[in-house]
């Protein structure tokens, strides 16, 4: 059984324009002690889906449907008491805005020890050992005099640390993190990262990832979510995910990441916008911003499929599954893109990432089905 | 800082002004045996009936020949207690509820400021004055002065609710009360601990300023001949006694306590000012920015 079981979860906001459904049946899987990528833009109902774990939706949203199952017990179902257990024990949250996540009036270690204090009947000595412990952890250096500055003392990275040493005060079995690098500049980026993904690797926690950055993904994730307009629209291992997108916005998302030594004058968009969930688009949610868009696409809205056999996707983690028309065999013309991993160096290749990647198809001149990956690092 | 200073040798006059004794049957234990008022002040004739201020009586004498400087300082005693006493009162209901209504939300919210919009449609005196009848049967409340004290409670806490409530809106919405949330941190400690530490600022200056407002409030209760005794050394009460004598040309009756009055409540929004500076930073630093420009 798996840690967390998402199933068919829908979360609506009612607002002046109309109910948005933020969050529109998606279901998803994460196992104890794998690290899960949700990705997409803004906008794509990412953050919505993981308050949900947690249950904090509030007015005007609701969780109108679905379950969320921990450990096999529905969290929708759980007592406001019982809830409470939960969260922050066994299901944590680290947020994108480290700075607006500290309250201001106290100092952090004060407030990593009421997390602490709050699930566990521990004296007040014990508990500021195990926060000065947990800031150590995090890789705070000097933590027992770290622990009484106020969050202001702390630079922008060194807060991220700190809020996610609440987040692991109590040593919970899923770390739910919203956007935990956005705010931050590269090199304290690659810091962050490695540190979530040290925590991976030693403890059994696992981590659900949310993020707009693919290449944030690709190196700490082991699978990744594509979500566009509240649907998941694939769904595979991160590698595949990156030497073989299957649904054209993974296409367009991966083309449109800036590459260093990349001739062109102009990045690779997607055309458009993410579309309004009041009043969503029919049939695919992709097809007016898709250049492989057909009429049935605007007809019919694609179930997630398994890409290699066709078949209705079961919700096995480990395939490789995408909502697209392509896959139940309803395009006729199919899906025109190439994929081009270029590896520059030779090194090793522990990192799932490839160097580069080119994805044509953005032209929409010629259509032409060729796969052809050109310098492969194996 | 000079509002804080007057308010220091004010309380400091009024807790002096008499020995303060607890006594049970046997015993009377003295708490504090200055005595800086040189007469009782209830003690008549002590001088000449409405004299004017002399060496022997400062401020002079009223009409029952009472030393009018011993009656002014001691008279703080009512009028500070009843000013802080009040505002602390009010803090203690308008605080909390200010906090759930705007926490919670919803029908809890609704019901109490619907409460608040009720009492809101009252003048303030209005409401004290019809107040002071209704708590004046009570036994257990005593003399005037808890009567009064109550009734700007129950008129004060208003105020209180409703600007906490507003900051609390805005507060509960920052990602370190969700953050708390998160980690399963109970709903009080969640009120108590991160959302009214960072809303209640404009709170503790608009209590400050109100704790004038408080005694003004008193002041003129007093002078209606609500609340205290009639007689009792409150300043309120003395101004309403000094009528009929500024009618008849004795000024220094009606003057000493008035200026009492006036001195106290100045220095009171003085303070009020201060807190509110030094509690809002950003207009600070704004001024400073129009300032270089």
């Amino acid at each position: 059984m798996a840690l967390l079981e998402v199933d068919d979860l829908v979360v609506q906001f009612y607002t002046e324009n109309g109910v948005v459904r933020a969050v529109d049946g998606i279901s998803y899987e994460i196992r104890a002690g794998e690290t899960l990528g949700l990705v997409g833009e803004s906008g794509a109902g990412k953050s919505v889906a993981s308050l949900a774990l947690l249950r904090l939706i509030d007015s005007p949203g609701e969780v109108v449907g679905g379950e969320i199952r921990f450990r096999g017990r529905d969290i929708l179902e759980l007592s406001a008491d019982e809830m409470r257990g939960l969260r922050g024990d066994e299901i944590a949250m680290v947020f994108q805005d480290a700075g607006a996540a500290l309250n201001p009036v106290y100092t952090v270690g004060e407030q990593i020890s009421e997390a602490i204090r709050t699930h566990e009947a521990v004296t007040d000595e014990t508990a500021r050992d195990r926060a000065i412990a947990l800031l150590e952890r995090v890789g705070i250096s000097d933590p027992a005099a770290r622990y009484s500055d106020y969050p202001h003392e702390f630079s922008g990275g060194m807060q991220q640390r700190a809020v996610i040493a609440m987040g692991l005060s109590c040593d919970p079995a899923l770390l739910v993190c919203d956007e935990p690098t956005t705010d931050l500049d590269v090199t304290v980026q690659a810091g962050i990262l490695e540190l979530l993904a040290d925590l991976a690797r030693e403890s059994e926690t696992a981590i659900q990832l949310v993020t707009h950055d693919l290449g944030v993904v690709a190196e700490i994730c082991d699978r990744v979510l594509v979500q566009y307009a509240g649907e998941i629209v694939e769904r595979a291992p991160v590698e595949e995910l990156y030497y073989d997108p299957k649904h054209p916005y993974t296409v367009g998302l991966l083309a449109s990441i800036p590459r260093l030594g990349d001739g062109r004058g102009r990045l690779t968009t997607i055309p458009g916008t993410t579309p309004d969930l009041v009043d969503p688009p029919t049939g695919c949610r992709f097809h007016p911003r898709c250049p492989y868009a057909e009429d049935v696409c605007a007809r019919r809205r694609p179930p997630l499929v398994e890409t290699e056999s066709g078949s209705p996707d079961d919700g096995d983690p480990d395939t490789h599954a995408a909502a697209c028309l392509e896959y139940t065999g309803d395009l006729e013309d199919g899906l025109d893109y190439e994929v081009q991993v270029r590896d520059e160096s030779d090194e090793s290749t522990e990192s799932n990432e490839p160097d580069e990647r080119r994805l044509g198809g953005n032209d929409g001149a010629e259509r032409t089905r060729e796969r052809d990956p050109t310098g492969d690092p194996r | 800082m000079a509002g804080l200073g007057v308010i220091v040798v004010m309380a400091v006059l009024a807790v002096f002004a008499r020995p303060i004794e607890v006594s049970t049957a046997e015993v009377t234990i003295t708490l504090q045996p200055f005595s800086l008022a040189p007469y009782d002040p209830s003690a008549m004739f002590v001088g000449p009936a409405n004299a004017p201020p002399s060496r022997a009586h400062p401020f002079g004498t009223d009409w029952a020949g009472r030393d009018q400087l011993s009656r002014v300082l001691v008279g703080g005693r009512y009028t500070l207690g009843i000013g802080l006493v009040a505002v602390a009162l009010a803090l203690c209901v308008g605080v909390p509820l200010g906090a759930i209504a705007g926490y919670f939300g919803g029908w809890i919210d609704e019901a109490i400021m619907r409460l608040v919009d009720v009492l809101y449609a009252f003048p303030f005196l209005v409401l004290a004055i019809a107040i002071v009848p209704i708590l004046e049967p009570i036994p257990v409340l005593g003399g005037g002065f808890w009567t009064v004290v109550l009734a700007l409670a129950v008129t004060g806490w208003i105020g209180y609710a409703r600007l906490l409530r507003g900051e609390v809106l805005s507060v509960r919405e920052r990602e370190y009360v969700t953050a708390a949330r998160a980690l399963g941190v109970p709903d009080r400690t969640v009120i108590r601990r991160h959302v009214v530490p960072n809303a209640v600022a404009p709170v503790v200056v608009q209590a400050t300023l109100n704790v004038g407002t408080v005694v003004l409030t008193a002041a003129a209760l007093g002078f209606l001949g609500l609340g205290l005794e009639p007689g009792s050394a409150e300043w309120g009460a003395m101004l309403s006694q000094g009528r009929s004598s500024l009618v008849q040309g004795r000024w220094h009756i009606t003057v000493f306590p008035g200026l009492a009055i006036f001195l106290f409540v100045l220095a009171i929004n003085l303070v009020g000012d201060g807190i509110n500076d030094a509690l809002d930073p950003h207009r600070d630093v704004s001024d400073e920015r129009r300032r270089l420009r």
